[in-house]
């Protein structure tokens, strides 16, 4: 089973609970009207800590907007992962710290980014890969489509890792394809794996064989990682329209952190004061973000105006000089953080 | 009659137009099962299936190329796109397809397709949920162009829009979808798709707007009024074409404007309204024309939108500037 010794294991271990711990937290906040939005990502920690954790640090991570458990492989600051959901701002990091793009809302969009971004990596000889994740229902976007034939006609060092997650928002992933997702790959003359994408150890392999692929100059790889979203699409959806309790406990019978568990029991690894110092790991993550997300100051209202462009525009410091005339038209506190 | 919200009357509108009309067909993402992320399909698939209310494959612009060829056939497709913002992928299939497959045909092929759009801000959305893209639309010919703003023009516009052999983009305001109101279902329509309608009668101060900032423009012509100004509200209802008659009459009664809306102000309709009320009232207007609009920037994150969307206090500031009164303009000269 590669060569991944007991250690290591125990610590994907310890990185799919803190994740989960984060996506809890993170919907709490959302409960709590902390947050606006959340979208969870609970049931895919396996696919995300698998995939995440193959990654150098100078590999380029082109995500959606659910792959927040890949932000925490790539180190990102913890108030950092909800700022975008609490509505202070359209990114939360700064895509060249993390070598990891800001949530991408557009589905499939991203997905052209990161080929492209492995076509600059490839003229520059560079042995960095471009890695790119999306849905299931992603795949019928022509971007997504187009992306994979750039790809596979410039053979540049680009991964697409879909995670099949069963659904896209209401619709079964059977109306996006009719086959395995992993099997139109080919077809575009890229080599493609279909993996259990609630097995850590799976993803992770697959994910190493296509970096690899991807650094000795063997072009592209499509991944299929086949796992389930377990929670709703975002804390505004309802799921219980449109999917059967049936299948939810199925897919929780597959829960990818209890798999990683089991295998870690009869390994023996899993020990109680390792279960304890986990789970006190992820406590402690969980504050730390509520914390960042609760105490975050609110963007000032002239900020409204800030980088939209990066040179000075006159239509719109015109615009920015009047709005201001016009809240100082307003006794000091009637606008928040007016004097800021 | 009956009350009802706005999304309940979209409903109702579509149900009728599925009843009345086998070749009426709703493509959309989510439109099924689950009744569109709104609600506002609620029931339809379940009661005319689903070759009549089709879930399509996540791709917005297969949903608008598939609904060419559906009407090339003879059918009246009705698409929901899920997001203003998210338009965008089947932009090319309308500006190219849907708006000139007409003229290029010299007319022997109609595009009779409905594009349902929730458009607009104000509800604490992340990025592309906000937007107010309605002037690509109304800069592209070919397209008719209507906005909704309260539940009986929600369900006859929406009508008349799928009765259209026109293409029409029908915006509606998310942010009023659960507003409440009387609607005559069976009625006809009271007036045609492509009227724009006074909606409070006023002397001093011609106010235009459309869809979400309907309500707010009420709610400034009201609290003016106890300030001692008259304003008159026009809901334009259409934006594609313009039924300038209605303003124009307005203005030479009032000698001023002030145009509202959330889209950005940069080649939006105010700029299209005002210099059409220029031309053809200059010698009525008392004051340059005003516009209350988005600022030229991407639609901001949640937390800062209120600054962004024109809000009462800022269409009661356009209107001190048409009248000459005091405002946050004052003194900067033109
Ligand atoms: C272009 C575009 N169309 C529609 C949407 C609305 N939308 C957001 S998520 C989603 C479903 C995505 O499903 P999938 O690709 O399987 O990813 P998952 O959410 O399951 O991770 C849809 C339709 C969007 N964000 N962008
Ligand atoms: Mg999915």
């Amino acid at each position: 089973m590669l060569d991944v010794t007991d250690e290591q294991l125990a610590s994907l271990y310890e990185d799919m609970v803190v994740i989960r711990r984060i996506d809890t937290e993170a919907t709490y906040l959302q409960r709590q009207g902390e947050l606006a939005l959340w979208p969870p990502l609970l049931g895919q920690e396996a696919a995300q800590i698998g995939s995440g954790r193959a990654l150098r640090e100078d590999d380029f991570v082109f995500p959606s907007y659910r792959e927040n458990g890949v932000a925490y492989c790539r180190g990102v600051d913890l108030g950092d992962i909800v700022r975008v959901w609490r509505g202070n701002a359209h990114s939360g990091w700064d895509p060249y710290e993390l070598n990891m793009a800001t949530p991408q809302v557009i589905i499939g969009a991203q997905s052209l980014h990161a080929t492209g971004y492995a076509m600059g990596l490839k003229n520059d000889d560079s042995e960095a890969v471009a890695l790119t994740y999306f849905g299931d229902g992603a795949t019928s976007q022509g971007d997504v489509n187009e992306a994979m034939i750039f790809a596979a006609s410039f053979q540049v060092p680009v991964i697409f890792f879909c995670q099949n997650n069963q659904w896209a928002i209401s619709e079964p992933v059977g109306l996006q394809a009719r086959v395995p997702i992993s099997s139109r790959a080919p077809g575009f003359g890229i080599p493609s794996m279909r993996v259990d994408g609630n097995d850590v150890l799976a993803v992770l392999a697959a994910t190493r064989v296509a970096l690899h692929r991807a650094r000795t100059g063997g072009g592209p790889t499509f991944i299929e990682a086949v796992t389930y979203r377990m929670g709703p699409h975002t804390t505004a959806d309802d799921p219980t329209r449109y999917r059967d309790e049936a299948e939810m406990g199925e897919w929780a019978a597959k829960d990818p952190i209890s798999r990683l568990g089991a295998l870690l029991k009869s390994r023996g690894v899993l020990t109680e004061a390792l279960e304890s110092s986990v789970t006190a790991a992820a406590d402690a993550v969980a504050k730390e973000m509520r914390h960042a997300c609760i105490t975050m100051p609110p963007p000032a209202p002239m900020d409204v105006f800030s980088h939209v462009y990066s040179e000075p525009n006159s239509t719109l410091d015109t615009q920015k000089e009047n709005y201001a005339r016009y809240l100082q038209s307003f006794p000091a506190d009637s606008v928040e953080g007016i004097n800021q | 009659m009956s009350s009802m919200t706005f999304g309940r009357a979209i409903n109702a509108g579509l149900r009728k137009s599925l009843e009345d009309d086998p070749k009426v067909i709703l493509l959309g993402e989510d439109i099924g099962k689950l009744g569109g992320v709104f609600r506002v399909t609620d029931g339809l698939q379940k009661d005319f299936g689903s070759h009549r209310v089709v879930d399509t494959p996540l791709a917005e612009a297969g949903i608008m190329g598939c609904a060419v060829g559906l009407a090339y056939r003879g059918y009246r497709p009705v698409v929901e796109i899920q997001f203003d913002g998210f338009i965008y992928p089947a932009f090319d299939q309308i500006v190219c397809q849907v708006a000139k497959l007409h003229y290029r045909t010299q007319g022997k092929v109609t595009m009779p397709i409905t594009i349902r759009v929730p458009f607009g801000g104000g509800i604490g959305s992340p990025e592309h949920h906000s937007e107010s893209p309605e002037a690509y639309f109304t800069h592209t010919s070919g397209l008719r162009v209507v906005a909704v703003s309260n539940p009986q023009d929600a369900y006859s516009m929406l009508r008349q829009a799928i009765s259209s052999d026109d293409p029409v983009l029908y915006f509606e305001p998310k942010r009023r979808y659960h507003i409440k109101g009387e609607v005559k279902e069976h009625a006809e329509p009271s007036l045609p798709m492509g009227s724009a309608q006074v909606v409070t009668e006023g002397r001093d101060v011609t106010l235009v707007a459309y869809g979400p900032l309907v309500r707010t423009a009420l709610d400034a012509a009201t609290a003016a009024a106890d300030d001692g100004v008259s304003v008159e509200v026009i809901d334009l209802r259409s934006l594609s074409p313009i039924d300038y008659s209605i303003v124009e009459a307005s203005v030479r009664k009032t000698g001023r404007l002030v145009v509202a809306h959330e889209a950005s102000q940069s080649g939006g309709l105010g700029a299209e309204i005002a210099t059409t009320i220029t031309e053809r009232c200059f010698h009525f207007l008392e004051a340059a024309p005003v516009r209350i609009a988005g600022f030229d920037i991407p639609y901001p994150p949640s937390k800062l939108e209120a600054h962004h969307l024109p809000d009462l206090d800022r269409i009661l500031d356009g209107v001190d500037r048409a009248l000459g009164r005091r405002n946050s303009l004052s003194g900067l000269g033109a």
